[in-house]
C-alpha cells in the first residue's frame, strides 16, 4: 500500500482529475489486454504532459516506489499489470501528432497516439506508418515501441525497431534520454534498438518520432486452399523461395476457417484443412508479376482451389475472415487463450502435430491461426474459465506450447512480449548467464528494479523453482491435471 | 577454435590484459585506435545453416562476407544491406560489429535491422546467445542489436543469424543533371512516392539513382522518371560501397583533411560547411541523408553542422580528434553507455578506444 504522505505529494504534482486512486475509478485498470491476469492498481496517474512525467518519475525514484507504464491497455502479456504498492503510469493523455513532414516522411508523435491514427493524419500526403498490430484502431505507439509489435505486414514492412527514428524518454531518476535523430542512425550503441521491445522496463517514452512510407499504388490478395496443413506450409515456403515477398501472408487451419465463415461469411471453402491468404503490394507492375508467380507456386503446391481477389471489395471480404479470426474463435468457448511462439517455419507440420496431440491430451481444443511469412503462431486454446481448473490447464498447454517452439528453434514471443505470462518460459528460452545479461542491462537504466518490476525477465529464484518442479516428475506445477 | 577464443578471453580477463579483435582487417581505419594483442577470429569461419526458404543464414563470425554474398547468389537471395568490403577480406563478425551499410540502406534496411540473433562470448569469457534465427522473436532485451555498431566493446561476436532476401529480379541505374539542392529535393520527393528505388547518389552535378524490382516495374518507372541510362552500374554501386573512387581518397597528405560522414535528415539544404571546398569535395547518398565531407574543418564545426541537421558526425577517415573518432554522447547516455560496458566487459579488455577514448 502506498502511503497517504507519498499520495498527498503526487497529488501536488498534478491536476485532481489527474490522479485516481477511489476503488470505481481504479477498476478499468485492473488488466490489460490479457483478462486473465488482473490486479487492482493502488494508485493511477494521467500526466498530461512531458513535465508531469518526470515529476512523477523523480518523485517515485526519490521514494523508492515502482512505476508500471501502461499505454492503451491492449497488451496481451500482463506487461502492464498493476504491481502492489506501485503507481501506474497511464500514458493515454498524451496523446498529440506533433508534427508530420511529408517530404522528409516522419512524424513525431506522444505515445498516446492510436497507432491507425498516424497513418489517418498522414493519408492525405499518400503516407502511412507501415507496423499494422491487429489492435492498430486502439493500440498506442509508446505501447508498440514498448513491445516492438508486429502485424500482418511484417514480413515486409518490419516490426516497429525497424520503423522508428528517435525516442525522448526517461529514466528512473528523471533524467531525459534523447535516443536516436532524424538521420538514419546514431553515434554509439544501438539504444534504440535496447529501448523498442523493453517492455517498460527501462525507460518511460514521452516522445517517437516513427518514419512513413509511401502508400504501395496497389494490393492484391490471393486465397488458396489445402487439403493438408503440411502442403499449405511448403506452399509458403515455395513462394518465398520463388523470390517473392508477400506483404502479407496468413494460413488458418480448419477450426479457425470455419469459425471465421459462421461468423463473417466471408466465402471461404469449407472442405478444406487449410487456407493460405497472400497478399502482395507495390508498383502496379510489380503487382501484376508478383501474382502470377504466386499462383503458379501455389499450383504446383498442391492447392485444391486458389482464387484471386479481382476487386477492392473482394480483397477486404478474403480478408475479413481472418481479420475476425479472433472474435469468431471466442464464439466457439466461454474463453480462448492466444500464444505467441515463433518457429522456424519448416517446423510448421511437426508443431501442429504436436499441437494437436496436445489438444488431445488436455481436452482443449485448439484454433491455429498463423502468420505465416514469418513463421509467428497464434494458437487459440478453447476453455472456460468457470469450469473449475480450466484455466489453469489452458495456461499449462499454453506453457507446453511455448516449449515446444523453443525446442524446435524458435521463441516463447513473436510480437505480444513476455510480461508476466511467459515469464517462466524465459528459463527455457535462455541460460543462467544470460537471464544475468538481461538483469545487466536493467541495471543499466534501472538499479533500483523500480520500472515494471517482476515482468519481462525472471528473477534467477524464479527459474531455480520452476526448474525444480519440471524435473522432479510427480512434483509437475498443476498435479490436478490428468495426464496420459 | 571456439574453446581456444574463450580461454583466452577468461586469460585476458583474469590478467586484465587488453585484446583487440580482428577479422579480416578490411576497417582498421574506422573508430579510435585500439590498444593490445590482436585476437583473430578468421579461424571461426563456416556457414552454420542456411535455409532459402527460411530467408535465414547463419555463419560463424570470421567467415569471409564474399563466401556468403556467394552462397547467397547461389540461390538468388542477397545482404540487403549491402555490406561494404572496403576492398579487403571482410568478414561477417566485421561487418555487424561495425554495423556498415551500403547504398541500398536507406530502401531496404541496415546490418541492425537484418539481424536476427548473435552467439558472442563477454568480457568475462561467458558465452552467450541472444535472439535466435526465426524473423519475429521479441523474448527479452535486443542484446542482438545492441551488439551492431558496438566495434567489439561489449563482446567477441563468434556467429551471426541474419535474415536474407531474394535479388530483385532486375536494376537499373539512370542519371540526371542536377545541383545540389534540386537533387535532395527529387531524392526525397521520389521516396515518398511509390517507385522501386534502390539506392541514390549526387556528386558533381550528378544524381544517380538505382530501381530495382520486376522488370516491367522497373521499365515503367524508368519511363516515368526518365534520364540517362548508366551502363556498368553494377560497378558504379560497387565502387561507391566500397569507397574504391579516387573522392574517398583525395584527402592531401599535408594537411589535416579527413573524410567526414554526416549522417542529417534527408531533408537537409546544401550544407554551408561544404561551400567553402565547392561541390567537387562532398558525395551524397542515401536519399539525402549521408553527406560525405573531405574537409579540414575543425572536428566541433562539422560536428555542430551536423547537430543542427538532426544527426552526428564521424570522422570515417583521418586522424581523430581527442575526443575520438565519434560524436560525443550527451552525459545521460555516455552514462548509459558506460554501465553497459561495464556489466558486459567488466575489465574493459576488449577494444578499449575503439569507439570512444575512455572505454
Amino acid at each position: 500500500m502506498l502511503s497517504p504522505a507519498f499520495l498527498s505529494q503526487l497529488r501536488k504534482l498534478l491536476p485532481p482529475h489527474c490522479v485516481l486512486n477511489e476503488r470505481e475509478d481504479l477498476l478499468p485498470f485492473e488488466s490489460d489486454g490479457l483478462a486473465a491476469y488482473r490486479n487492482t492498481p493502488d494508485v493511477v496517474v494521467l500526466p498530461e504532459n512531458e513535465a508531469q512525467v518526470a515529476a512523477i518519475l523523480k518523485l517515485c525514484h526519490a521514494e523508492k516506489v515502482a512505476v508500471v507504464a501502461r499505454g492503451a491497455g491492449t497488451g496481451l502479456s500482463a506487461g502492464a499489470l498493476p504491481v502492489d504498492g506501485a503507481v501506474l503510469l497511464v500514458l493515454a493523455k498524451l496523446n498529440r501528432i506533433k508534427a508530420v513532414d511529408p517530404l522528409a516522411r516522419t512524424a513525431v508523435v506522444e505515445p498516446g497516439v492510436r497507432n491507425l491514427a498516424i497513418s489517418e493524419a498522414v493519408a492525405a500526403h499518400g503516407l502511412y506508418y507501415a507496423p499494422d498490430p491487429s489492435s492498430q484502431i486502439a493500440c498506442s505507439i509508446g505501447g508498440n515501441v514498448a513491445e516492438n509489435s508486429g502485424g500482418v505486414h511484417c514480413l515486409k514492412y518490419g516490426l516497429t525497431v525497424h520503423n522508428i527514428l528517435k525516442l525522448r524518454a526517461w529514466t528512473i531518476d528523471g533524467q531525459l534520454l534523447e535516443i536516436g535523430n532524424d538521420s538514419l542512425d546514431a553515434a554509439g550503441y544501438d539504444l534504440l534498438a535496447l529501448m523498442t521491445g523493453s517492455e517498460g522496463m527501462l525507460a518511460v517514452i514521452t516522445e517517437v518520432t516513427v518514419k512513413l512510407l509511401p502508400r504501395p499504388e496497389r494490393a492484391q490478395v490471393v486465397l488458396a486452399a489445402f487439403d493438408d496443413v503440411a502442403k499449405a506450409g511448403a506452399a509458403v515456403g515455395n513462394i518465398i523461395a520463388a523470390g517473392v515477398i508477400p506483404a502479407g501472408l496468413e494460413m488458418m487451419d480448419r477450426l479457425a476457417i470455419q469459425a471465421a465463415e459462421a461468423f463473417v461469411h466471408a466465402g471461404y471453402p469449407l472442405d478444406c484443412e487449410a487456407l493460405l491468404l497472400c497478399e502482395v503490394d507495390g508498383v502496379n507492375e510489380e503487382v501484376s508479376a508478383d501474382i502470377y508467380t504466386v499462383r503458379a507456386v501455389l499450383e504446383a503446391s498442391g492447392a485444391i482451389e486458389i482464387r484471386t481477389a479481382e476487386s477492392e471489395e473482394q480483397r477486404l471480404r478474403f480478408w475479413a475472415g481472418r481479420k475476425a479470426a479472433f472474435p469468431a474463435v471466442g464464439r466457439l468457448a466461454p474463453d480462448y487463450y492466444c500464444m505467441d511462439g515463433t518457429i522456424p517455419r519448416g517446423a510448421l507440420p511437426h508443431v501442429l502435430k504436436r499441437i494437436s496431440e496436445m489438444s488431445a491430451e488436455y481436452g482443449l481444443a485448439v484454433a491455429n491461426v498463423f502468420h505465416a511469412g514469418d513463421g509467428n503462431l497464434h494458437p487459440l486454446i478453447l476453455f472456460d474459465a468457470n469450469t473449475p481448473g480450466e484455466l489453469h490447464k489452458a495456461e499449462s498447454f499454453g506453457g507446453k506450447i511455448l516449449e515446444l517452439c523453443v525446442e524446435v528453434g524458435g521463441t516463447i514471443t513473436g510480437e505480444h512480449g513476455v510480461g508476466l505470462e511467459k515469464i517462466n518460459q524465459m528459463c527455457t528460452q535462455f541460460s543462467t548467464p544470460e537471464l544475468v545479461r538481461f538483469h545487466d542491462v536493467k541495471a543499466a537504466f534501472d538499479p533500483d528494479k523500480l520500472l515494471n518490476p517482476g515482468k519481462a525477465v525472471p528473477e534467477l529464484h524464479r527459474c531455480a523453482e520452476w526448474g525444480a518442479m519440471h524435473v522432479h516428475g510427480g512434483q509437475l506445477p498443476h498435479p490436478e491435471l490428468p495426464r496420459f | 577454435m571456439l574453446d581456444t577464443l574463450i580461454e583466452r578471453i577468461h586469460a585476458a580477463h583474469e590478467n586484465h590484459s587488453p585484446l583487440i579483435i580482428q577479422g579480416g582487417g578490411s576497417k582498421t581505419f574506422y573508430g579510435g585506435a585500439d590498444e593490445g594483442e590482436v585476437l583473430g577470429t578468421r579461424k571461426l569461419t563456416g556457414v552454420v545453416d542456411y535455409q532459402p526458404k527460411e530467408l535465414v543464414l547463419t555463419a560463424r563470425a570470421g567467415t569471409p562476407l564474399a563466401e556468403i554474398e556467394g552462397l547467397l547468389a547461389e540461390q538468388n537471395q542477397m545482404l540487403a544491406f549491402e555490406p561494404p568490403h572496403f576492398g579487403g577480406p571482410a568478414t561477417l563478425g566485421g561487418c555487424i560489429a561495425a554495423g556498415l551499410s551500403g547504398p541500398r540502406r536507406p530502401y531496404a534496411g541496415a546490418a541492425r535491422d537484418f539481424v536476427l540473433g548473435v552467439r558472442m562470448i563477454d568480457g568475462t569469457g561467458q558465452p552467450l546467445r541472444f535472439g535466435g534465427q526465426v524473423i519475429k522473436n521479441v523474448a527479452g532485451y535486443d542484446v542482438s542489436r545492441l551488439m551492431v555498431g558496438a566495434l567489439g566493446t561489449l563482446g567477441l561476436l563468434t556467429e551471426v543469424s541474419l535474415k536474407v532476401l531474394p535479388k530483385p529480379a532486375t536494376e537499373a541505374t539512370l542519371q540526371f543533371e542536377l545541383d545540389e539542392a534540386a537533387a535532395i529535393l527529387k531524392m526525397n520527393q521520389w521516396a515518398g512516392q511509390p517507385l522501386p528505388l534502390s539506392a541514390t547518389s549526387w556528386h558533381a552535378g550528378l544524381l544517380t539513382v538505382r530501381l530495382s524490382g520486376a522488370a516491367s516495374a522497373v521499365q515503367a518507372a524508368q519511363a516515368r522518371l526518365g534520364g540517362e541510362a548508366l551502363n556498368d552500374a553494377a560497378a558504379f554501386w560497387q565502387r561507391l560501397r566500397d569507397q574504391a573512387t579516387p573522392f574517398f581518397d583525395k584527402r592531401s597528405p599535408t594537411s589535416n583533411q579527413g573524410l567526414w560522414r554526416l549522417a542529417v535528415k534527408s531533408t537537409t539544404p546544401p550544407l554551408t560547411v561544404s561551400n567553402r571546398l565547392g561541390g567537387d569535395a562532398q558525395w551524397i547518398e542515401w536519399g539525402g541523408a549521408v553527406r560525405w565531407l573531405v574537409s579540414d574543418r575543425p572536428a566541433a564545426t562539422l560536428r555542430e553542422a551536423a547537430r543542427t541537421a538532426g544527426g552526428h558526425a564521424t570522422l570515417f577517415r583521418g586522424d581523430a580528434p581527442l575526443d575520438g573518432a565519434f560524436t560525443p554522447l550527451a552525459p545521460a547516455l555516455a552514462t548509459l553507455h558506460r554501465n553497459l560496458k561495464q556489466r558486459f566487459d567488466p575489465r574493459g579488455i576488449f577494444n578499449h578506444g575503439r569507439l570512444y577514448p575512455d572505454f
